[in-house]
């Protein structure tokens, strides 16, 4: 506790960042470290610390001291810890685990585990204080799709996902071969707002009537096959409006799907989350097709339709919004002893009960 | 003996054939190295491998995840993409060496970009686009092929039924 408020940790390591964030009542965020911004050459007691990517051994306590420090609390003041035990990489999640655990074993604090895809759609919470379970959240990321009920804070239902490439993959693989760089998800955001986006149709693929699964490899396969039947003719392609062109494909895909969840779940709103929500394009266009909705609603009499959406920082993958999901788990009293384990391929549907040993 | 052989994939139907042929012939501790660019159909084959065995869960694209691990078939399969992993380490961390040693068969996408860190005795597949959307071309080069009579492991036997 600090003047009166309830003080969260949130430590995430679970792929490429190493980030931890510090929350005042589960929703006022102090502090947010995200290793891969901070700048390199701020110096850290007399040494500068080597910040890279998955390198969350080095990177942790030096993120940590910045997380306290930057929200002006001390660790005595914290009030529980919450920490990603999956899914993902083993190495990258045992760091973050290990640290944690590390800490409540010396202070005493509480421990809580977190799904990291639970997070990523709580991140909504931060500054949508109204927002609360039921709703539906469509989740886009480097390493997942899913259409997913959020039922409670720990209660979740799938109703779809993608069966082969997630959405920041396949754009991150054709970023590479029209030759933007790694990450490639923002570079074919902004060179798409150049390009025309009904240039060529890409290959959009919906699987079977009502299913809400994906599948983005077939759009991704497309995209390479246009590039080389073009070169193999000698003929020069327009990078911006493949880039558009490409987007649209998916983005259609995503609205659409997205759409006929609510449908039929009859869910009054959707919260998007994940790295790839940060995208601009799909921001406008789910919100377009949302308002749309929305409209549509009210003059039969019925209530509004909602799209809630974290500020790009509580997309990426960062410490806030696995505070936010320790803070409501701790609510709950579904609290973590010192034995958690990681879980690389932990299920959101099936999976939550393993974090409560 | 070493065998190669390179056949003509005419679309997804013949992809899946194969992989199903692969899965049926497939020994424990095999290591299956799937070398192509961006879409050949690298994972859309080890989909047809992990039907082949029998397995169920739905087969992702292990880009992000570097492995997955599926238990539920007539052999564990352990399917990697090594397409973002950056050091050796990464590997290490990820306990490659005990799955190569594993009860299961290993398939790797983007193998190439680890050679150096292979055993010597796997089965090499190269994907490559053909001439049409749909076509690919597969060149199988494998020690574990018919070379060895009594011996029926590996895609190599696979494809000389
Ligand atoms: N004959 C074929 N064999 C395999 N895939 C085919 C074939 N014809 C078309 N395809 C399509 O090509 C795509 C192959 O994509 P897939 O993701 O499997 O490739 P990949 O080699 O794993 O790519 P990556 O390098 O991104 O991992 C799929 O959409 C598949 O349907
Ligand atoms: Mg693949």
């Amino acid at each position: 506790m600090k003047n009166g408020k309830h003080i969260t940790m949130g430590i995430e390591s679970s792929c490429d960042e190493t980030a931890i964030a510090v929350l005042a009542d589960g929703r006022e965020v102090l502090s947010n470290i995200i290793s891969s911004q901070i700048e390199i050459h701020k110096e850290y007691g007399g040494v500068v610390p080597e910040i890279a990517s998955r390198h969350h051994l080095k990177n942790i306590p030096f993120v940590f001291d910045q997380a306290l420090e930057e929200a002006g609390v001390s660790l005595a003041e914290v009030d529980e810890i919450g920490v990603t035990a999956g899914p993902g990489l083993a190495g990258a999640l045992l760091m973050g685990t290990a640290y944690a655990k590390a800490i409540c074993a010396a202070s005493g604090k509480p421990l809580v585990g977190v799904h990291h895809i639970q997070a990523h759609i709580l991140a909504n919470l931060l500054e949508h204080p109204e927002l609360e379970p039921p709703f539906l959240s469509l989740v886009v990321s480097g390493g997942h799709t899913i259409l997913v009920e959020v039922r409670g804070y720990n209660e979740f239902k799938v109703l779809g996902s993608t069966r082969d490439d997630a959405v920041g993959e396949a754009y991150d693989k054709v970023a590479r071969v029209i030759g933007l760089g790694y990450p490639g998800g923002p570079k074919v955001d902004k060179l798409a707002r150049e390009g025309n986006p009904h240039a060529h149709e890409f290959k959009r693929v919906y699987l079977e009537k009502d299913s809400l699964d994906f599948s983005f490899s077939g759009t991704k396969t497309a995209v390479i096959n246009y590039l080389h039947s073009e070169e193999q003719r000698g003929n020069e392609v327009n990078p911006a409006d493949v880039a558009a062109s490409f987007q649209e494909a998916v983005i259609e895909v995503l609205v659409n799907k997205a759409m006929t969840a609510l449908d039929i779940t009859g869910y009054k709103g959707l919260a998007l989350a994940g790295g790839v929500a940060s995208n601009s394009a799909l921001r406008a266009r789910l919100q377009a097709a949302i308002d749309e909705r929305s409209r549509k609603s009210v003059r039969k009499g019925g209530p509004e339709i909602r799209l809630w959406i974290p500020s790009p920082i509580f997309c990426t993958d960062n410490g806030a919004m696995v505070a936010v999901a320790a803070y409501e788990k701790a609510k709950l009293g579904l609290f973590t002893g010192l034995r958690l384990d990681v879980w690389p391929n932990l299920d959101l549907e099936t999976g939550l009960d393993k974090l409560e040993v | 003996m070493i065998y190669s052989e390179t056949i003509k994939l005419k679309g997804p139907e013949d992809t899946e054939a194969l992989g199903r042929k692969i899965a049926e012939s497939a020994l424990p501790g095999e290591v299956y190295a799937l070398v192509g660019d961006l879409g050949t159909g690298k994972t859309t084959l080890v989909q047809a491998v992990a039907r082949g065995l029998g397995i169920e869960s739905k087969i992702l694209s292990p880009t992000f995840t570097i492995v997955q691990e599926y238990d539920e078939g007539r052999l564990p399969l352990y399917h990697f993409d090594v397409y973002r992993v950056s050091s050796e380490d990464d590997l290490f961390e990820l306990g490659f060496d005990e799955y190569l040693e594993g009860r299961g068969i290993c398939l790797i996408e983007w193998a190439d970009l680890i050679e150096e860190l292979l055993p010597e005795d796997i089965c090499a597949i190269f994907l490559d686009y053909g001439a049409s959307e749909d076509e690919r071309y597969c060149r199988i080069v494998s020690p574990l092929g018919p070379a060895e009579p009594g011996k029926k492991g590996g895609a190599a036997a696979a494809e000389e039924k």
